[in-house]
Order: C-alpha cells, then sequence, then structure tokens
C-alpha cells in the first residue's frame, strides 16, 4: 500500500470520492448492459445519462454551497433537496 | 456501412487517464481533502468540516469579503474586457485586407502580441508605464494629466484594460476574420444586386456567418480574464491596496503568502465550480450550434 498521508486524507472525504467512483461505475456497467440513445428534455438540448449526471453533480454542489451561504443549518437538508433535484434532471432533462 | 466495434479499444485510453489521474484528479482529490481541514504545516491536519466554506460564503468575514471582493472585481474585468475586445476585434476583422501581400503582412502582425509570453506583457507595460521612466506614463504626465497606475487605483485598472486590450484584441480579430474568409462571395454579389446597404450586408451576412467563432471568442477570452494572474501580478501586484487583486492573486496570497491551505482549497473548489459552470453553458451553446448547422445544412 503506498503512503497516502500527504493527501491529507480523512473518512468523510474518502466516502464521497467512493460515491462518485461507485456513480462513475454504475454508469459505466449501465453504459455497457443497456446502451442508449440521446434525447432532447425540458432544456432543449440532447442530453445522455452521463450529461444528466455531470449536471446533477454540478447541481448539488452549487445548492450545497447555497445551503452554507443563505440558509445555514445542517447539510442534510441540501442534500435531500439534492437528490430531488438529480431525480427530476434524470427524469426530465 | 457498419464499422466494427470493439470495446477493446477503450484500452489504448488508458494511458491518458493514468496521466490525468496523476496530474490532475489526485491532486484535485488532495485540494478537497485540504478544504475541509486545517494545518499549521507539517503535514498535520485538523477537521474543520465545513467551516472554510461557510466563512467563504459570508461576506461580513475577512475571507469572505476578500473573496466576494475579488469576484466582483475579476467579473468586472472581464465584463469591461469583452465589450472592448470584442466589438474592436470585429472592426479590426472588417478592416483586414482580404487579398494581395498585404493579407500575410496583417495576419503576421496582427499575430504577434499573441506570441509574447504573459509575464513578458506585463513587463512590457510595468516599464511603459511607469510615470518616471516609462515611455506612455512619462508621456501622459507631460501631457498635464496626473496619471500613475502605483498609486491610483483607476489609472491601475485602465493600466491593466489597455494591457488586455493590447494583448488580446487580435485573437478576437483573426477568429472573426476566419469566420469572414468563409463567406463565398456570391453572398456579397447578392447584397449588391439587392442593394442592401453597408449595415445591411454586416448584420444580416457577415455577423451571422461569424456567431459561431465570436462565441468561441468569447468563451476564450471569458475563461482567459477570469483566471488571470500573471500580468496585473506583474505590473501591479494586485495594488494599489487590493484595487486590482483578482480572484487567482487572492487565491495565491492565501495559498502560498499565508499558507492557509484550507482556505485556499475551499476557495479553490468554489472558483473551480464556477469555472465549470460556466464552460457547461458555452461547451452546450456551441455544440447544439452545430446541431443546428447539421439540421439546416443548405441556406445558412
Amino acid at each position: 500500500m503506498p503512503d497516502l498521508t500527504w493527501m491529507a486524507w480523512t473518512p468523510q472525504t474518502a466516502l464521497f470520492f467512493a460515491t462518485i467512483i461507485g456513480l462513475l461505475l454504475v454508469m459505466t456497467t449501465l453504459a455497457v448492459r443497456r446502451p442508449e440513445l440521446e434525447r432532447v428534455g425540458a432544456l432543449g438540448i440532447a442530453t445522455t445519462r452521463g450529461d444528466r449526471l455531470f449536471l446533477s453533480l454540478l447541481g448539488t454542489a452549487f445548492i450545497h454551497l447555497a445551503w452554507l451561504g443563505l440558509a445555514g443549518g445542517p447539510l442534510w437538508w441540501a442534500t435531500a433537496l439534492s437528490l430531488l433535484y438529480a431525480a427530476a434532471v434524470f427524469r426530465f432533462v | 456501412m457498419d464499422k466494427p466495434y470493439d470495446n477493446r479499444a477503450w484500452l489504448l485510453v488508458l494511458p491518458v487517464l493514468a496521466i490525468v489521474a496523476f496530474s490532475a484528479v489526485i491532486p484535485l482529490m488532495t485540494v478537497v481533502n485540504y478544504s475541509v481541514q486545517d494545518t499549521f504545516g507539517n503535514n498535520q491536519f485538523f477537521w474543520n468540516g465545513t467551516g472554510w466554506f461557510r466563512e467563504l460564503l459570508d461576506p461580513s468575514t475577512d475571507l469572505g469579503g476578500r473573496v466576494f471582493d475579488s469576484l466582483w472585481r475579476n467579473l468586472a474585468f472581464s465584463a469591461i474586457i469583452l465589450a472592448i475586445e470584442v466589438p474592436l476585434g470585429i472592426a479590426v476583422a472588417l478592416a483586414m485586407p482580404r487579398h494581395g501581400w498585404k493579407v500575410a503582412a496583417t495576419l503576421v502582425l496582427m499575430a504577434m502580441p499573441l506570441l509574447v509570453p504573459w509575464n513578458v506583457v506585463g513587463t512590457i507595460w510595468q516599464v511603459f508605464a511607469r510615470a518616471d521612466i516609462g515611455l506612455l506614463g512619462y508621456a501622459i504626465n507631460r501631457l498635464g494629466i496626473d496619471y500613475n497606475y502605483v498609486a491610483d487605483p483607476l489609472d491601475a485598472w485602465i493600466t491593466i484594460i489597455v494591457m488586455d486590450v493590447w494583448h488580446w484584441t487580435s485573437l478576437v480579430a483573426l477568429l472573426c476574420y476566419a469566420g469572414l474568409k468563409s463567406i463565398p462571395d456570391a453572398y456579397y454579389q447578392a447584397a449588391r444586386i439587392d442593394g442592401a446597404s453597408r449595415w445591411a450586408v454586416f448584420r444580416y451576412i457577415q455577423l451571422p456567418k461569424m456567431r459561431r467563432v465570436l462565441i468561441i471568442a468569447v468563451l476564450l477570452r471569458f475563461m482567459d480574464s477570469f483566471m488571470i494572474y500573471t500580468e496585473p501580478f506583474v505590473v501591479t501586484g494586485g495594488g494599489p491596496g487590493n484595487s486590482t487583486t483578482f480572484l487567482s492573486i487572492e487565491l495565491v496570497k492565501l495559498a502560498l503568502g499565508q499558507f492557509d491551505l484550507g482556505k485556499a482549497a475551499a476557495m479553490s473548489i468554489v472558483y473551480n465550480l464556477i469555472v465549470l459552470a460556466v464552460c457547461w453553458v458555452f461547451y452546450t451553446v456551441m455544440t447544439n450550434l452545430d446541431v443546428e448547422r447539421r439540421r439546416l445544412p443548405a441556406d445558412r
């Protein structure tokens, strides 16, 4: 095992990256098992599942930042809001 | 005809993946790790949760104030240089010769400022605009105008903006020129037959044909100016006071000047997210212009 202490890992950030890597693995498996076609949704642009994942993650980041900056309070609410947002992106965009 | 499809081709991408992981992904992961911790050096880190982000997003704190101030400054800078460079670039492109030996001469001349390294541009202007020994600064003062970019924030802004216009307008002009060159003569002939005015030719033939290159120009100039570091750092060092401290200069002050890795990491993440969002919007607009073109290939 290489020495990774220089990267200053914490369990929380490790979990965060594990989630993202997990999402990418799921998307890869899906792409192989169930190939898809681009579709045009609410934004009027053609998107693939990967595009929708990107939009979900980017939006999630901004939702969390907005929550920290404007609302305060427990971040779990921002996470819940982000999940709703991601579901909407995957369904409608 | 269907080409054979083999997923093993992806293996050829692996070296690129390895290089990107080494040069971008792993450092970025480290930045994320830093952003939730505090350090006093010696590779010892203490958990700080979302503390830096809260501070960063609250303009009433020292960190938040600095970040928001430099963000507004940077957005104002980008807006100003875009508002000058894009119309000026179009005007220069329209005035550039289309035929003969002058084409090559103009292209070389226009490309010159783009070939000068950024720190050299900064140094040139730093000396050129000095009130005591610089040609420009001295001349302006001799004309009776009190100009000193070291002491006056407005003068510093004007200097940096003029420098950026000097450095980058030719990029916009060259891109527009490429767009103009792609217009077949038949369009101009048709316009002449219809008795179209100079403005109508520009508005309905030249501008639509330049739309794509203009979007690329705006994207490139926005990103470059939003991440500008070298030139203002060399010319003003972010001063006088903090008046020309843009986002990247503030970031370097935090990370290397004060060695506040946690704060700097949190700021880089927010900075990065803004850049990523803007890039996505521009990229989407550009690729969708392509799609439109493919759908309507004949009459555009």
